[in-house]
């Protein structure tokens, strides 16, 4: 019996095991070695592995649970994640007093209506609901708090804040309720998919840039990322990505472009929050120097914020639905 | 579990929610010690923020300073002040016969801790205002107990004046070494070595 025989939840089972077998194994492996007495260079090393190796624990564990509790659940879940990136977002950047009822507006109004969008699967009104009309509902509301100082710079921050963690996020739970052509019921796959690819593509550029040493691209916002780095983390996430193919609604050729399309943005996303954290004077947030005591969820979150929306537009368009 | 500690599980939880309420313990570690805790004062949700960054085996026992007539003016307010934080109430009009520290002294001689704000009011962000005496009375009148100073950064965001639903910022609490007086020190001397102790621990944090 081959597995494309086998009934969806009983695939989807399949798949878990393998997941969490496989990265048990790395733990472990992982976990042995660091008895060892590496040099100071060897252990950033591994600490930059670990690192990565915790975001796809938590990638996979999200993933599980949104399969497991069903689509009303995830999206929930989805919400609260948004949430607390967005609560992190707001924290690094210098707001003022006027902009306290944009905040609000934000938090608790725009917020929870996109998620409630996104359990509608009402997507068209999900996709222009924050690029127009909180485009323009927050500027109003920030102006009628009668502070002109520094304005642009105050809106545009709110809203780049909401374009990245709630409209960009939003789309990782659209995934899981996009109805494709032959492909119900099985959206856990595409997020499956998208979370794997992504976490494949960090993983791969942070050991080839430590690799390769190549100079990097804008030292003055990431050590780490050169161009070489990122194709290799493109082209690793292409790879898993074929390799993958079996689980999307996409035939072999296609998968490789989606998983090299976002695996490659996701990393971007990435390299764009570290110019935000050097902007917000935050070196490291993973955890134990952030400034906030922010436990660095957004940080573990924003390539999938970069990626998720690109990757559902090319499905849609791939799909023309 | 009774109504009271349900109801303030619940808003410790709510203050994590939309806070964070992380608390940074340098100098002195969360223990079950007598403490006069000490810090900044810049918002309503000042208090509510260094109560639940505590552990929750010393809210219990930590109080806050309430304002009698305001505190105590409608039943949910008293019941929300006496029963879910403990508070001393102290009255801000001063009557002849009565010391205004009295609630606190005998808060203190019961063995229970304080947090207090002894810039009396609200300050602007910046720099706290110069500290009142009631502070350095205290000391005077318990030397044991210690005195924890402490910076709360970013709450102004969290709830300015005049505003009443909180907007979610993360906000810590840097708690640090007990201070104590020193004998013979001046009132004056000690409340403004309390008070550089207290901003001296917004770089810290």
């Amino acid at each position: 019996m081959g597995l494309r025989d086998l009934s969806v939840s009983h695939q989807v089972g399949l798949l878990f095991v393998a997941l969490f077998g496989v990265l048990a194994l790395v733990t472990l492996v992982t976990f042995v070695r660091s008895f060892g007495a590496p040099g100071p260079e060897r252990r950033t090393l591994q600490e930059s592995f670990v690192r990565g190796l915790r975001a796809v624990w938590i990638g996979a564990t999200i993933f599980w649970i949104s399969w497991a509790a069903g689509p009303f659940v995830s999206t929930l879940l989805f919400g609260f994640v948004s949430f607390l990136a967005l609560r992190e977002f707001v924290t690094l950047t210098h707001t003022r007093r006027g902009d306290h009822r944009s905040l609000l507006l934000a938090f608790f109004v725009v917020l929870p209506l996109q998620y409630v969008l996104v359990g509608t699967r009402l997507f068209n009104a999900f996709t222009v609901f924050i690029p127009v009309y909180v485009f323009f509902a927050i500027p109003v509301v920030s102006a009628l708090a009668n502070d002109p100082f520094h304005f642009l710079e105050r809106t545009a921050k709110i809203q780049w804040g909401i374009t990245v963690c709630v409209y960009g996020l939003s789309h990782t739970p659209a995934l899981l309720l996009l109805d494709l052509p032959n492909w119900r019921e099985r959206g856990a796959f595409l997020v499956f998919y998208l979370v794997i690819v992504v976490a494949t593509a960090q993983l791969a550029q942070e050991l080839a840039s430590r690799r390769l040493r190549r100079r990097p691209v804008a030292r003055a916002i990431s050590r780490s990322f050169s161009w070489r780095a990122w194709l290799a983390g493109a082209a690793a996430a292409a790879v898993v990505g074929a390799l993958l193919y079996w689980t999307t609604p996409f035939k072999p050729l296609p998968s490789m472009a989606m998983g090299a399309i976002a695996g490659a943005t996701g990393t971007l996303g990435q390299f764009v929050m570290d110019a935000l954290k050097r902007d917000a004077g935050v070196r490291t947030w993973s955890g134990r120097a952030s400034v906030t005591g922010a436990v660095g969820l957004l940080d573990r979150v924003a390539p999938l914020c970069f990626a998720a929306p690109v990757f559902f537009h090319s499905v849609r368009w791939y799909f023309g639905i | 579990m009774k109504l009271p500690e349900v109801a303030g599980l619940a808003l410790a939880f709510v203050a994590r929610l939309i806070t964070g309420a992380q608390g940074h313990w340098y100098g002195a570690p969360p223990k079950a010690e007598q403490r006069i805790y000490f810090a900044n004062h810049q918002s309503h949700f000042d208090w509510v923020l260094i109560w639940a960054s505590l552990p929750r085996e010393l809210r219990a026992v930590t109080r806050p300073i309430a304002a009698r007539d305001y505190w105590t003016s409608t039943p949910l307010k008293h019941w929300i002040t006496r029963e879910i934080f403990n508070a001393v109430y102290v009255s801000r009009e001063r009557k002849d016969a009565e010391d205004p520290l009295e609630p606190l002294l005998e808060a203190l001689r019961h063995g229970d801790s304080l947090v207090i704000f002894p810039e009396g009011t609200r300050g602007h962000a910046g720099d706290p205002a110069p500290f009142k005496s009631g502070l350095y009375a205290l000391a005077l009148a318990f030397p044991e107990v210690q005195l924890i100073p402490a910076w709360i950064d970013n709450v102004q965001r969290v709830m300015p004046k005049g505003e009443v639903v909180p907007v979610p910022i993360l906000c810590t609490v840097t708690f640090g070494a007990p201070l104590s007086l020193l004998p013979a020190e001046d009132r004056r001397v000690f409340l403004d070595r309390a008070r550089a102790a207290v901003i001296a621990l917004r770089e810290v944090a």
